[in-house]
C-alpha cells in the first residue's frame, strides 16, 4: 500500500525492529520459566536463567586423596590420583592451595605446601604430590580449582514433580484433576447452549427478542456474585463441594457466551437450506443434529477452546466449588498458588509445576489458533 | 489409573444425559402426548412446534436462571442481611455502613479504577500498535501467535512466570530477577524488592494483565484494519497524508467502534481481576482489589454481609457496559 505513490517505506526496517522488540519483550518472561524449569536448585539459585547458556567459570573446592594411601617410590612419599570423579569433565583454567590464593598457578604448574612438599596438577584433574617425609593428617589435602562448566540442564525437575510417588506436591494428580473438571465443563455447556441458540435462530416463538437481551446482559455479570448463594444452593440440595458442582457452576458461568457466539453463528447459515428441509418433512430434532451441527462447527470449535482454556486455568470457580476437606481434588492452579505460598524460594518445583499447567493450553492454543481467532472476531466485532 | 476411569465415566455419563434429554423429551412430546397422527393431527403439530422451542431452550434457561439470574438477587439479599446462628437478620445499609468505614474497601477500590483505567488503556494501545506493525512486515503472523500466546496462561501460570521476572536476591547474590538484574546493571544500587514497593507494585501487578491482553486486543483490532476499504486508504495516499496522518486521521476513525468494544471487554476482565493479585500479593502491600477484599470477606472473613455489599458494587460497576451491551444487541436484532 505505501508503494502506492512510489517512495517504499523508509520505515520498514524500523517497523521490523519494532515488532522484533514487541516480540522478544512479549516471550522473555515465559522463556525465563522455562529455562528454569530444566535447571537445578543450585543453578537457580545462583545465577540469573539467562546465564544458563554460557559456560560458566565456577570456582570448586576439592579434596586430594588422604595421606592414607600415599606410596614410596624411590624414597619419595607420593600420592597420585584423580580430583574429580570420572563423569564430570572439566579443564582447570587455575588452581590454588590456599583460600587467600585460589588462583595461584596454571595447570601443570607445581605448588609448594606449607607443610612440607609440593603439588603438580594437571588441566584435566590429575595430580601427584611429593614428600620426603611422610604426610600427615587424616583427611586430604584442599585444592581450589576453577573451571569452567559446561551448560548443563536436567530432566529431574520433570521427573520430582510428574512422577515421583513420594511428591508432596502431587502435580501428577492435580493434572488429572483439572482434566476432570475441564472435559465436562468443556462439553455440556456446548451441548446445552447449542440446542438453546438453535432455538433462538431459527424458531419462531414469543419472547425471543426478549430472550436474547436477557442473555447478552448476562454476557457480564461478574461471577464472583454467585459464589455464596451457589454454594450455599449446592451445600443443600447435596451437591456439596465436588466434582458435579465445578461441571454445574462452569455451564452456568460459560452459557452466556456458548448461547451468544453460536446463535449469532447460525443466524448466518443459509435460510434456503434450513426452510427445504422443513419443506422435506424434517422435524427440528433433525434438522438440529443433521444439518446445524455439522455446518456449525467453526463456531462450535471456537466457544469449546474457549471454554476449554477458561476452565483449564481457572482458579476461583475450582476453589470455591470443589475443593473439600480432603485435599484430593485439588487443581493445578490452587496447587500451584499453594506452591507460591508455601515453596517460594523453590523455584526449580514453582517453575516445574507453572510449566505442566501451561504446557496443554499452549499446545491447544498453538494448534487450534485459528478458530479462537475466528471465534473471537464473531463475538466482539458484531 | 482409578481417577481417569472414573473420570471417563462421569464425563460419558455427564454427555449421555445431556443428549438423552432432547432425544426423549422430542420423541416423547412427538409420539406420545402430541402424536402427528390421529384425530386431532393439526392442533397436535401446531401445539407441539409452540412447546418445542422450549424444550430446545429449557436446560439452558434453567441454567442460566440458577448460576446466574438468582445469585445477582440472592447477593442483594445478603448484603441487606446478618448471618447470625439463629438465621438472617435484616439489617439494611448496616453492611454497606460497615464496608465505607474499612480503609480496606477504599484501598481496593481505589486500586480497582486505577487498574480500570491503566490496564484497558495499555493494553488497548500496544494491541494497536502491535496490529498497525505486524500488517506491514512477512512474519507479521509468527509475531502475532507470539504476542497472543499469553491469552492462553492462566492468570496464575502468569502470576509464577511474573514473580520471576520481579525476583529479588540479597545485595551480595547473583540477582535471578530479570528486572533486578537490569536494574543493577543500569546504575542502579541496590535489588529493590518490587512487589512491596507501595503504590508501584499495583503497576507491576498490572503489567501482568497487559502481558496477557495486549494479543487479545492486537487479533481484534488486526482484524478491523484489514476490513478498512482499500479505496479510503488509497484516496487518502493520493491526496498526499503521509504514513502519521493515514494512521491517526484514517484508519483510527474508521475502526473506533471495534476499539471502544476491545476496550469495554477488557474493562470487564479487569473489574474482575482476581487470580493475579491473589497468587502475588493476596493483597498485601497497599495492592487490594475488590474482587480479592470480596473473596477475604467470603472465605477468611466469613463475612457474608460485607462481602455480598462487595460483590454488589462489582455488579453496579459493570451495569453501565450490561445496559450498553443489551441496547447495542437490541439494534443490532432489528
Amino acid at each position: 500500500m505505501d508503494n502506492i505513490v512510489g517512495k517504499k517505506s523508509s520505515l520498514s526496517w524500523a517497523v521490523n525492529i519494532s515488532v522484533a522488540v514487541l516480540v522478544i519483550l512479549w516471550l522473555i518472561p515465559t522463556i525465563g520459566l522455562l529455562v528454569s524449569s530444566f535447571r537445578t536448585a543450585d543453578q537457580i539459585s545462583t545465577s540469573g536463567w539467562w546465564k544458563a547458556f554460557n559456560s560458566n567459570e565456577q570456582n570448586i573446592i576439592v579434596r586430594t586423596a588422604n595421606p592414607q594411601t600415599q606410596k614410596i617410590i624411590d624414597g619419595k612419599y607420593v600420592i597420585e590420583g584423580m580430583l574429580f570423579s570420572s563423569e564430570k569433565e572439566m579443564t582447570i583454567r587455575v588452581w590454588g592451595v590456599s583460600s587467600r590464593a585460589i588462583d595461584g598457578y596454571i595447570p601443570g604448574e607445581t605448588a609448594k605446601l606449607t607443610k612440607g612438599g609440593e603439588i603438580t596438577l594437571r588441566g584435566d584433574g590429575h595430580y601427584r604430590m611429593i614428600n620426603e617425609n611422610p604426610f600427615t593428617g587424616s583427611r586430604g589435602m584442599r585444592v581450589f580449582v576453577t573451571a569452567p562448566m559446561a551448560p548443563e540442564f536436567t530432566l529431574d525437575n520433570y521427573r520430582k514433580v510428574l512422577f515421583d510417588p513420594k511428591n508432596v506436591e502431587g502435580m501428577g494428580k492435580a493434572f488429572l484433576s483439572t482434566l476432570t473438571v475441564t472435559i465436562p465443563a468443556t462439553i455440556i455447556p456446548i451441548l446445552i447452549a447449542a440446542f438453546a441458540a438453535y432455538a433462538l435462530a431459527w424458531m419462531q416463538f414469543p419472547g425471543r427478542a426478549l430472550l436474547v437481551a436477557f442473555v447478552v446482559g448476562l454476557l457480564v455479570v461478574p461471577l464472583q456474585m454467585a459464589l455464596i448463594p451457589l454454594l450455599k444452593l449446592h451445600m443443600h440440595i447435596g451437591i456439596g463441594k465436588g466434582f458435579l458442582g465445578v461441571w454445574l457452576a462452569h455451564t452456568g458461568f460459560g452459557l452466556p457466551l456458548a448461547i451468544y457466539l453460536l446463535r449469532n453463528y447460525m443466524i448466518g447459515l443459509p435460510k434456503d437450506i434450513i426452510e427445504n428441509a422443513r419443506i422435506d418433512g424434517a422435524s427440528d430434532f433433525k434438522i438440529f443434529m443433521k444439518l446445524i451441527l455439522p455446518l456449525s462447527f467453526p463456531a462450535l470449535a471456537a466457544f469449546s477452546i474457549f471454554q476449554f482454556l477458561w476452565t483449564w486455568n481457572d482458579l476461583l470457580v475450582a476453589k470455591v466449588f470443589l475443593l473439600d476437606s480432603s485435599g484430593q481434588t485439588e487443581v493445578m492452579t490452587a496447587k500451584l498458588v499453594e506452591l507460591l505460598g508455601t515453596k517460594g524460594g523453590n523455584w526449580e518445583i514453582l517453575a516445574t509445576s507453572a510449566f505442566v499447567s501451561i504446557v496443554v493450553p499452549l499446545i491447544v492454543f498453538f494448534t487450534l489458533q485459528k478458530y479462537l481467532v475466528r471465534g473471537l472476531l464473531t463475538g466482539s466485532i458484531k | 489409573m482409578q481417577p481417569i476411569i472414573q473420570g471417563l465415566l462421569m464425563i460419558s455419563a455427564s454427555v449421555v444425559f445431556c443428549l438423552g434429554y432432547y432425544y426423549l423429551s422430542n420423541w416423547l412430546l412427538d409420539n406420545i402426548f402430541l402424536p402427528a397422527h390421529g384425530k386431532n393431527i393439526n392442533r397436535n403439530i401446531s401445539l407441539a412446534n409452540q412447546i418445542r422451542p422450549w424444550l430446545f431452550l429449557f436446560p439452558a434457561l434453567f441454567a442460566l436462571l440458577v448460576y446466574l439470574a438468582y445469585p445477582v438477587l440472592e447477593t442483594l439479599r445478603l448484603s441487606l442481611t446478618e448471618r447470625h446462628a439463629y438465621g438472617d437478620e435484616w439489617v439494611g445499609l448496616a453492611n454497606y455502613a460497615q464496608m465505607f468505614n474499612d480503609q480496606k474497601f477504599w484501598e481496593a477500590f481505589r486500586n480497582n479504577m486505577s487498574w480500570l483505567v491503566i490496564v484497558p488503556a495499555i493494553s488497548t494501545g500496544f494491541g494497536l500498535l502491535a496490529a498497525h506493525l505486524t500488517d506491514r512486515i512477512g512474519w507479521g503472523n509468527a509475531a502475532k501467535s507470539i504476542i497472543f500466546m499469553p491469552m492462553a496462561i492462566s492468570f496464575v501460570g502468569a502470576s509464577v512466570i511474573w514473580k520471576l521476572v520481579y525476583d529479588a536476591r540479597p545485595v551480595d547474590q547473583d540477582q535471578i530477577g530479570l528486572i533486578n538484574a537490569l536494574y543493577l546493571f543500569f546504575g542502579g544500587d541496590a535489588p529493590q524488592t518490587w512487589i512491596t514497593m507501595s503504590l508501584w507494585n499495583n503497576l507491576f501487578l498490572m503489567i501482568v494483565l497487559i502481558w496477557i491482553q495486549t494479543g487479545f486486543a492486537m487479533m481484534i483490532l488486526a482484524a478491523a484494519l484489514r476490513s478498512i476499504p482499500e479505496e479510503t486508504i488509497e484516496a487518502a495516499i493520493i491526496d498526499g497524508s503521509n504514513p502519521w496522518q493515514l494512521f491517526f486521521r484514517i484508519k483510527v476513525p474508521q475502526i473506533k467502534g471495534t476499539i471502544l468494544v476491545v476496550w469495554t471487554t477488557i474493562t470487564i476482565t479487569v473489574l474482575k481481576v482476581f487470580d493475579i493479585v491473589y497468587a502475588m500479593t493476596n493483597g498485601h502491600w497497599g495492592t487490594q482489589v475488590l474482587a480479592n477484599y470480596m473473596f477475604d470477606k467470603f472465605f477468611r472473613g466469613n463475612d457474608w454481609g460485607v462481602g455480598s455489599a462487595a460483590a454488589i458494587v462489582l455488579m453496579l460497576l459493570v451495569t453501565p457496559i450490561m445496559v450498553w451491551n443489551v441496547k447495542h444487541a437490541r439494534k443490532e436484532m432489528q
